[in-house]
């Protein structure tokens, strides 16, 4: 046993963890951003797809990788203002949008691959992102390779988790937040937009996800493929109410995600798998279900969830 | 100025002058696509309505496409008229599935074993669609989030299948066995693949409008999507029904599932659905949830489907367009819906 646990519990364990866990906290915080307000964003899904297309492409044809990234967010911002355009300024159903925009993007991103790059048999890739190695603290034994010689993005990543917790309890545009997804018709009596503040969260939001689509396609993974989310952003949306709107709940959720796919993948490679790796990747959402059932006696979601606000209808 | 006002009443032809400006719309906001691509617009189009629908053989392939979304459109249609909201039809499709190709191994008499293949199929979906019902009725779980995650359990249960217990021994592929041949839909047109279940699928709409318009089940599941308090207040048991229309609607989802395994692929694979679930949905908008609407709602979309890959062939615009025209139908009927709340009223200049 001990010899099973050593295979699996390594350095590079440690950092497949953190590599996993990069994409699923942004995309998470992105959620949580947008639900805070009082919008659910089930475009996620295809947000994260077309950011990631779009930040390759960007990468791709212009050889910097930072001008992909910044094309990744800027497309997720763009999918962010669409979604906020059908759900705060018309007021549309959700989840009906939420599909639609994702229905929608990943689409576009599979038909801009394939006009871009054409039908080829081993898919184009890129030479990514390279570990940046932290001086002094990634000379730490095992946390140090393993977290302070990472990707840019991942140092991103963990700086992200306590500013969006800053952003939204310790400053006014985060109370705004919070209180248009709890009580918008006290907010705008308060003098907050409301419209104003749910289009700025989901905006934020979507960057968020762009930034996660970008982790997948120039770090993880230095290609675009058709898979290449493979249902990221539905795990993101399970994580959000997993971590209870909180942004250090959240990331916590992702990293024990990250914890048991990672374990899942090595179970798999070192052969030692009896439990089928699926058993593992549907726990998420098993898991949130089943806290969903519990979370419901003490509300802890945003009240203005799903509600569209329109100021007429008092 | 211009305001927006409230409606009381839509006309009648709303019902068919929105999805048709949708649909319009939506092709000429694609058709911005297939010039970047640098096809004609109207070669692009032409091919593929002549490819789906131009001849008696196209039209089969089309309506052999438009059957699993006919199912799941009519599912999401009887969800969302109870505002129960069902996004769980592709998991409760793939349940269908399985459960049928269980049963269509088994060997019997062929019409017994497709009749409990479907018998199977609409029980495996029922219970699928049961459970966020059950949530949202006991615990005031959201339905929205926990049936959308079901559809990730559900396909990776459908994986660790395929790929652990029920792996085809013979072609050693992650796909499950076949079903018996008996088993298999009869072919209605010899020389093409229009199976038995497609009727199956064009007979059950207009049932599911009978259902709806004119039984006390259907009039409790309109009252209760339209004024859950009033339906209360009525004597309706609207957590009963809530519970009925979930087992009504996972019941035709699985029926999607069990005609794409007794009709076209006699197996179950990983791919089985292209998102026949999420389609359901754009179909159900597009049909304004009216049953008898989702006829020609998912004729549409499966012709776009095949159609865009013989557009692909003689054009060169990817076939991926079919996807993005799925989407923008979807979100240009909810923009088109809003007329049905609100009319722009030109008002006079205010201080």
């Amino acid at each position: 046993m001990s010899a099973v646990f050593e295979q699996i519990f390594q350095v590079g364990f440690l950092a497949a963890i953190i590599r996993i866990a990069t994409p699923l906290a942004f995309a998470t915080l992105g959620e949580m951003f947008s639900e805070r307000a009082g919008v659910l964003n089930l475009g996620i899904e295809g947000i994260m797809l077309l950011s990631a297309m779009a930040g390759f492409t960007a990468a791709s044809l212009s050889g910097n990788l930072w001008l992909g990234v910044l094309v990744a967010v800027l497309v997720g911002a763009l999918m962010g203002a669409l979604h906020a355009l059908f759900t705060v300024a018309l007021g549309l159903s959700q989840h009906v949008c939420g599909i639609g925009v994702t229905l929608f993007s990943s689409g576009l991103a599979y038909f801009l691959y394939r006009l871009i790059f054409g039908q080829q048999s081993v898919p184009p890739s890129i030479d990514g992102f390279k570990p940046v190695p932290i001086p002094l603290l990634s000379d730490i034994p095992i946390l140090g390779p393993a977290v302070f010689n990472q990707f840019t993005l991942v140092y991103l990543a963990i700086v992200a988790v306590p500013l969006a917790a800053f952003v939204l309890y310790r400053t006014p545009w985060g109370l705004s937040v919070r209180m248009v997804g709890e009580n918008p018709r006290a907010a705008d009596s308060a003098g907050v937009s409301v419209i104003a503040t749910r289009f700025q969260a989901v905006i934020l939001g979507g960057a968020l996800m762009g930034l996660a689509g970008a982790f997948l396609t120039m770090a993880q993974f230095n290609a675009f493929t058709f898979g290449v989310v493979s249902g990221r952003g539905w795990v993101a949306i399970a994580l959000v109410v997993f971590g209870r709107w909180d942004p250090w709940r959240s990331a916590g959720a992702a990293l024990l995600f990250a914890f048991v796919d990672a374990l899942q993948l090595r179970m798999q490679a070192s052969g030692l798998g009896h439990i089928p790796y699926e058993a593992f990747l549907m726990l998420p959402f098993i898991f949130t279900i089943v806290a969903m059932a519990f979370m419901s006696r003490n509300a802890v979601a945003p009240s203005a969830l799903l509600k569209p606000f329109r100021r007429e209808e008092r | 100025m211009f305001r927006l006002e409230a409606r009381t009443s839509t006309p009648a032809w709303f019902n068919l002058a929105l999805p048709l400006i949708a649909i319009g719309v939506t092709l000429v906001l694609c058709s911005g696509l297939i010039a970047v691509a640098g096809a004609g617009v109207i070669e692009a189009y032409g091919v593929m309505l002549s490819a789906s629908l131009g001849d008696s053989y196209a039209i089969t392939e089309t309506l052999v496409r438009a059957a699993p979304m006919i199912f799941t459109g009519l599912a999401v249609a009887i969800a969302f008229r109870a505002k129960f909201w069902n996004i769980g039809a592709e998991g409760q499709l793939l349940a269908g599935a399985v459960a049928s190709c269980f049963v269509g191994a088994i060997p019997m008499p062929g019409y017994l074993a497709m009749l409990l293949m479907a018998l199977a199929g609409a029980a495996a979906g029922a219970l699928v669609a049961l459970l966020p019902a059950t949530l949202r009725v006991k615990f005031k779980v959201d339905d929205v989030v926990s049936s959308l995650l079901l559809n990730s359990v559900i396909y990776y249960a459908l994986m660790a299948l395929i790929e652990g217990p029920w792996k085809d021994t013979f072609s050693g592929y992650p796909i499950s066995p076949p079903i018996e041949d008996s088993a298999n839909f009869p072919v209605l047109i010899e020389g093409t693949r229009l199976h038995l279940g497609v009727v199956v699928a064009l007979i059950a709409a207009p049932l599911c409008w009978f259902l709806i318009a004119r039984t006390t089940l259907g009039f409790r599941i309109r009252v209760t999507g339209e004024n859950p308090e009033a339906a209360r207040y009525g004597g309706i048991n609207v957590q009963r029904v809530l519970l009925s229309t979930a087992l009504l609607s996972g019941a035709l989802a699985g029926l999607a599932g069990v005609g794409e395994v007794g009709g076209v692929h006699f197996q179950v694979m990983s791919d089985i659905s292209p998102g026949y679930g999420y389609s359901g949905i754009v179909v159900a908008m597009l049909a304004r949830l009216n049953p008898l609407g989702v006829v020609p709602a998912a004729i549409f979309l499966a012709a776009v489907m095949t159609g865009a890959e013989a557009m692909s062939r003689a054009t060169g615009v990817p076939a991926f367009l079919s996807d993005v025209i799925q989407g923008t139908a979807l979100l240009a009927m909810l923009v088109a819906l809003l007329f049905t709340a609100y009319r722009i009223r030109r008002v006079g200049a205010q201080t």
